[in-house]
């Protein structure tokens, strides 16, 4: 124990040990294959990944809805909170629930007519779950709905890029 | 290589190397970003120009190893 700190801290300065350039520059080659396996590792997931599936699910509550309400489901699996909103008799608009910036839940502010995210002020739009304002770096995905006779039906998942 | 231009080559190629590496850094945030708002065809492009940045990372390596093993002779 007491030979270790004595090579980690020497008295003798000829004892020192430097790092030296060539371990300096392995040390920033390595950093450098570590940032190229992250990017093959988002290469990987966008090939990989699971296709986003489009599960029809009809969402329990919507018909007695307010209008101005909100209410949460789950889609497309547990566990992925989404948010639906009644904006007039006949407008149902749904967002995932998680905001886009540190994946905060989002909640429908009735008077403002905003979807809000309590943690950092970011705000998003009902109408299409574009920012208006705040840190969040994309819109909301949006659940793609149908209405079925009485019953609203979540039918997939959107993006900013696919929407 | 002339003594004399030995040092100022591998500051050079050490800085060289730190600035591919902060824009590989940038490069792999701002292909995560396009990835997660679904464009996912910019993960495509962020690996081959990644795979660029390190094989310069690679080659710059192995320049100072070459220089620094002359000026040193170890």
């Amino acid at each position: 124990m007491s030979g270790t700190w004595r090579e980690e801290f020497p008295v003798r300065e000829g004892d020192e040990r430097y790092v030296t350039r060539r371990q300096f520059a392995r040390f920033l080659v390595l950093t450098s294959l570590a940032m190229f396996a992250g990017n093959v590792w988002i290469l990987a997931k966008s090939w990989l990944g699971k296709p986003a599936r489009s599960l029809d699910m009809a969402i329990p509550g919507a018909a007695l809805l307010p209008v101005g309400g909100s209410v949460v489901f789950d889609y497309p699996e547990p566990g992925d909170p989404c948010l639906l909103i009644r904006r007039s008799d006949h407008e149902f608009v749904a967002f995932s629930q998680k905001c886009t910036h540190l994946s905060c839940a989002v909640y429908y502010a009735k008077d403002t007519d905003q979807i809000e995210c309590p943690c950092h002020n970011g705000s998003f739009s009902p109408r299409d779950g574009r920012v208006l304002q705040g840190p969040p770096p994309r819109p909301l995905p949006r659940v793609i709905l149908e209405k079925r006779g009485e019953q609203l039906i979540a039918v997939g998942m959107t993006t900013e890029s696919e929407g | 290589m002339e003594r004399d231009k030995r040092l100022p080559a591998l500051n050079g190629a050490l800085g060289l190397i730190v600035l591919l590496l902060v824009v590989q850094m940038w490069l792999l945030t701002a292909t995560l970003e396009s990835y997660l708002a679904g464009h996912k065809e910019a993960a495509v492009s962020g690996a081959v120009i990644s795979a660029i940045l390190f094989a310069a990372c690679g080659g710059l390596y192995l320049f100072v190893g070459r220089v620094d093993r002359k000026s040193t002779g170890v």
